[in-house]
This record gives C-alpha cells, structure tokens and sequence, in this order.
C-alpha cells in the first residue's frame, strides 16, 4: 500500500513526512487530488523539489554587518566609463579577500546603466562594468570560478528618477553572494 | 495603381481618432482587461491621399457595420486614403454604382460588398472594389470567416483594397508583440496591428525586451531577466512552450533571425565582452561569428540572409557596422555623429533604419544604403527599438511622450505617423511581425 492509498482510507494516520509530500505535491490546487477523478491507485509518491534558495540568507555576518566592508555591495562608474575608481578599491579588495579565504562562496556581479540609449547596447556597457569589476576581484585574489559577472543594462534602476543624481546612482554594479540571487 | 488615379493634394492635418470601439461584438471577444488596449491616434498623415468610399455592406446590419467598421479603420489609419462619406445606403458587390454620384463625392475608388451566412456558421464577406473615374472594376475577392474571427476578414478586405491602390501590400493582417511594463510586472503581447486583440504571451515580474518574431510568425524569440540575468528563450505563441535557447554564464541578449528561422544571431558574453554567435533556434550547435576587443550587439540579418548589421564600439563611439553572415572583416557603415545604434535593414533591403543621438536626443533616422544619404525621421527625445512593417512602408518604433512609454509608427518618409498606447501605462520593445502565410 502506497502513502497516498493510506491517505485515501485511513487520513487519521498520516504522518508528518507523508502530509509534508503531500502539500508539496498539490499545495497550488485547491481542489486536491481526490476530485480530479483519475484513478487513485496510479499515483506515485512525490518528491519535493526545491527550487532555489527558501531557507532566507544564512550569510556570515561578516557580508551583512554594516559595520564591515563587506556590506558594501555596489560600485559606481563615471559616464561612459567601466573603470573601477579609486574610491572603491579597499571595497573591492575586501571582497577579494573574503572569496579567496572563503573558496565555497560563489557571487553574481550585476552591472547597471542610466537609461539613455538603446537597452541591448546598455545591456552590453553594464555588462564591461561588471566585468572591469571581476577582472580587479580575480587580480586580487578571487578564482575566476567564484565570479559570474552578468549585466542587467537599464532596466533595473535603483533610483526610478530621470535626472543626473538618479543616472549616477544607475551606473554601478553590484555584488551579490550565492543565496541573494 | 495608384498612378492610374488622379492624385489630390491635401494637407497634412492632425487628426484625432480614437478606434477601440468596433462594436460590443468584438469587445466579447478580447481576453484581456480594456486598461490592457492600444489605442491608436493619427498624428500625421500622407499629404497625397486616395479618396475613397466604403460603401456600408449587405446583408445582417450588424454584422456588415461591424466589418465595414474595420476597413475603414484601417484604411483611414494608414494615413494613405481620405474616407468619403458613402451615404446610408447598403451597397453590395453586385451593384452597379451611380458612377457620376460617386464622382460627384470626390471618391476614386469605391469598395462594396455584403456578408452571408455560409453554413456551418460560418460566413462568407464578398466584395468589389470599382475605379470611379475608369467606370471599371479593380478587383474583388470573398473571405469565409466566423464571428470570431470577423475582424480578420475585415483586414484582409482592407489588405486587398490597399494593395490594389497602392501597388505595395497591405499589413493590416499582421500582428505587433511589445512589452508593457505595470508596477513590478512585465508583460509581453500579441495584437493584431491595429492595436485589437490585444494577448499575453508572457507575464513575469523581472523585465522582458529584445522580442523578435520567427520568419514564420509562429514564435517569438526574446530576452528575459527572470533567472536574475538575461537568457534568451524561443517561444512557441499558438503552445505556450517557451525553451531557454541561450543560458550561458554570463549574459545572453539581443536575438535576431535569420531569414531562414532555423538560425539566430545572438550576443553571448560567456568568453568575456558581449559578442556575435549564431545559434539553432533549438539550442544547439553555438559558433562564434565576430571577435572584438570592445562591444558587439544588436545584430539584424539583411533581408536575403547575406550580412549582419550590427552595433560596436570598435572604432571608440557606438557606430553601425556590417559582417558577412557567414563571418569575416566588418565594414562600417555609419559615420555622423558619436552614437548610432540598433540597425534594422528594410524588407526591401535597401535602407537601414537605426536610432542616432543628435544634440543629447535619440532619434529614429533611415539610411539610404546605396546612396549613404541619413534622413531622420522624428524629433522625439528617446526613440527606439525600430522595427519595419512587412511592406516595408512604416517603422514601429518605441519613444517617451509625456514621460509614458508610447508606441510610434512612422512612414519611411517621415509624413504618416500614429501613436499607440496604452491609458496610463509603459508601452515599450516594439517588433513588428511577418506577412500572414
């Protein structure tokens, strides 16, 4: 007799592991199973599948304390540039640092553009940010294998607005460690 | 044709017409919210237009006002015909017409025709198209339909009439995707191309752009940021099924057919830089086509599948160049100003539609490729992502009015534009689809 036959005839003696599965399997329907008319007996056991990242973020608190460095995330660029400034060198040197200490830690590199301009050209400048921002963390320290730089071009502002201090904040790319994206 | 027909100089007026009501019995069928339609107005039209009447149809009142409601939008809305008034009274394709009457109205052409029941529920829409001024037929033909599926004979009727005056195809049976972006959601549709039934193909809440349609009208390639970053999937409009075809590390963008559908160029960054691939539209076989040391994106395949036109930033500055298909040296192709991006080469093949940033706005522009002669086309601020009609007549193009994300068509002469949007909402990443086949 399979799980969902005892669930069928004797619901009383389900077991957590059992209605675990179970909701798994038809948490998006409300009608459940038994009022679909197939034949219950063909059904097999399910399996839940976790799809991503459900346990929240479980980062060292070195990566979310405000008071360390490596809370800081983004790097802002100049117009038309990709050049990394010297005003975030220590940021991303820290980084550099913790993923070379810290092998099993992967990141996701986001490269972001104002919005002037056509969005596959821009999509294409964010994305020599994002790597004008791998190539100094592999440089410093980091396996070229911790770093997947990707871009987002501009149509993930952070700042909505369309003016000079709105543009600046979008010209930035950002650091994202495995389990925030 | 139409140098058969005496041709009349009017002047170009702004012209406001607000076409979404075409009756409660098309209303029944849209699936989707009315906030979800384009409308369609008329910001300029052709300075030579065809006066033409279309005279209402025989047969059920209803049903015949519900088609003749579609011609003549259609028709009016191509900014290449001047309606006149046909009067009141039912014409069908078997009458003979008052010719001095009509003449009399000013009309050159006149359409007439009537619909029927052909069995099975289905129905059959006849018509003739006359040339006033010959006192002769041009032409006629008969489309069997349903309810459903009214408006569709409508714009087949519309195509013909077109085409018989014009001398070029009509593309009032096409449809248009585009993306229209609501507060965290993005959605992208399928509407015939005068804005009606308007569809979802996808809806996500991470943003959707580069939709490209198969040569074949049946799938959509486009790019979607829902993994966190842009992959590019092949989707399946008629099925639903949608298959990640570019998922490499790295970004996947800016898809582009080639005129065969079997093959796509695309920009992958998985070797470092964003750079030209072809791909096969299922995925597979993945060769690189062009190698820089800077930006390459935005490839378009001409017409006969012989070049790519492109986007880089090889020489210093965003500029237009061209690749042989099959691979080899780049050629440059635009040369004034410091940033022209997103070719598309038209039906024809003879001209390059592409937007060029002059004086800090972003302009649609045509280039006569024979002649290298650029005319811009708008004076919009923040025009982009052109896309040609099938017949090559208009370029549907993105642009910002009011701060709200707009759709524009604009002739290739720059005379006939329309705006389609949607009430309070971002209409964006337009791409015009194929001919019906």
């Amino acid at each position: 007799m399979n799980r969902l036959q005892v669930r069928t005839t004797l619901p009383a003696t389900l077991t957590a592991a059992v209605f675990a599965a179970l909701v798994a399997g038809c948490s998006s329907s409300p009608t459940g199973p038994e009022q679909s008319g197939a034949p219950v007996e063909s059904r097999t056991g399910v399996t839940p599948v976790v799809a991503g990242n459900v346990q929240g973020n479980r980062l060292p608190a070195e990566l979310t304390d405000p008071k360390s460095i490596l809370s800081k995330r983004s790097v802002y660029f100049d117009y038309d540039s990709f050049e990394v400034k010297a005003e975030f060198k220590d940021l991303v040197a820290a980084h550099a640092r913790f993923l070379s200490a810290n092998r099993q830690f992967k990141i996701l590199i986001q490269g972001n553009t104002d919005e002037r301009g056509s969005r596959e050209y821009n999509l294409a400048l964010g994305q020599k940010r994002a790597e004008a921002l791998k190539k100094m963390l592999v440089l410093l320290g980091a396996r070229e294998d911790q770093v997947e730089s990707v871009s987002l071009g501009e149509e993930k502002p952070k700042n909505e607005g369309h003016d000079d201090t709105a543009w600046a904040e979008n010209r930035r790319a950002d650091i994202l460690y495995s389990g925030e994206f | 044709m139409l140098r058969s027909l005496p041709e009349r100089l009017l002047p170009t007026v702004l012209r406001r017409l607000s076409l979404i009501a075409a009756g409660a019995l098309i209303a029944a069928q849209l699936a989707l919210p009315a906030h979800a339609e384009l409308t369609i107005e008329i910001t300029g039209a052709g300075a030579n237009r065809i006066p033409v009447a279309i005279a209402d149809f025989g047969g059920e009142a209803g049903v015949a006002r519900a088609l003749t409601t579609v011609i003549r939008g259609d028709l009016e809305r191509s900014g290449m015909f001047r309606l006149v008034d046909p009067g009141s009274a039912a014409l069908s394709e078997s009458s003979q017409p008052a010719w001095s009457d009509w003449r009399s109205r000013g009309a050159d052409a006149l359409a007439a025709g009537s619909i029927s029941a052909a069995g099975d529920g289905r129905l059959e829409a006849r018509f003739r198209l006359h040339d006033i001024n010959r006192q002769s037929a041009l032409g006629g033909a008969a489309f069997v339909t349903s309810t459903p599926m009214l408006r569709a004979a409508g714009h087949r009727i519309a195509d013909v009439i077109y085409e018989k005056l014009t001398g070029e195809a009509g593309v009032f049976s096409t449809r248009i995707a585009y993306v229209v972006k609501g507060s965290g959601r993005y959605e992208l549709h399928v509407a015939d191309a005068d804005g009606q039934n308007a569809q979802a193909a996808l809806i996500s809440r991470e943003p959707i752009i580069s939709p490209a349609w198969s040569p074949d009208g049946t799938r959509l390639a486009y790019v979607s940021f829902e993994n966190k970053k842009p992959v590019i999937f092949v989707h399946s409009l008629a099925s639903g099924k949608r298959t990640a075809i570019a998922n490499f590390r790295g970004s996947n963008s800016a898809p582009a057919w080639a005129p065969d559908g079997r093959r796509l160029a695309v920009v992958l960054t998985k070797d470092g830089g964003s750079q030209l691939f072809v791909i096969n539209a299922d995925g597979s076989g993945v060769q690189r086509l062009a190698s820089s040391s800077g930006i390459d994106t935005e490839p378009s395949f001409s017409p006969d599948g012989q070049f790519i036109y492109f986007t880089s930033d090889r020489g210093g500055s965003a500029q237009i160049y061209r690749i042989n298909a099959g691979g080899g040296d780049a050629q440059r192709v635009s040369f004034e100003g410091s940033y022209n991006v997103t070719p598309r080469v038209s039906p024809d093949g003879r001209s390059l539609a592409f937007i060029t940033r002059r004086d800090g706005a972003f302009r649609l522009a045509v280039m006569d490729l024979a002649s290298r002669q650029t005319q811009l086309l708008t004076d919009s601020q923040k025009d982009e992502s052109p896309s040609f009609a099938p017949n090559g007549r208009m370029i549907l193009i993105a642009t910002e009015v009011g701060g709200r994300g707009v759709l524009s068509a604009v002739s290739i002469d720059g005379r006939i534009r329309q705006r389609l949007s949607i009430p309070a909402g971002n209409v964006r990443e337009p791409a015009w689809g194929p001919f019906l086949k």
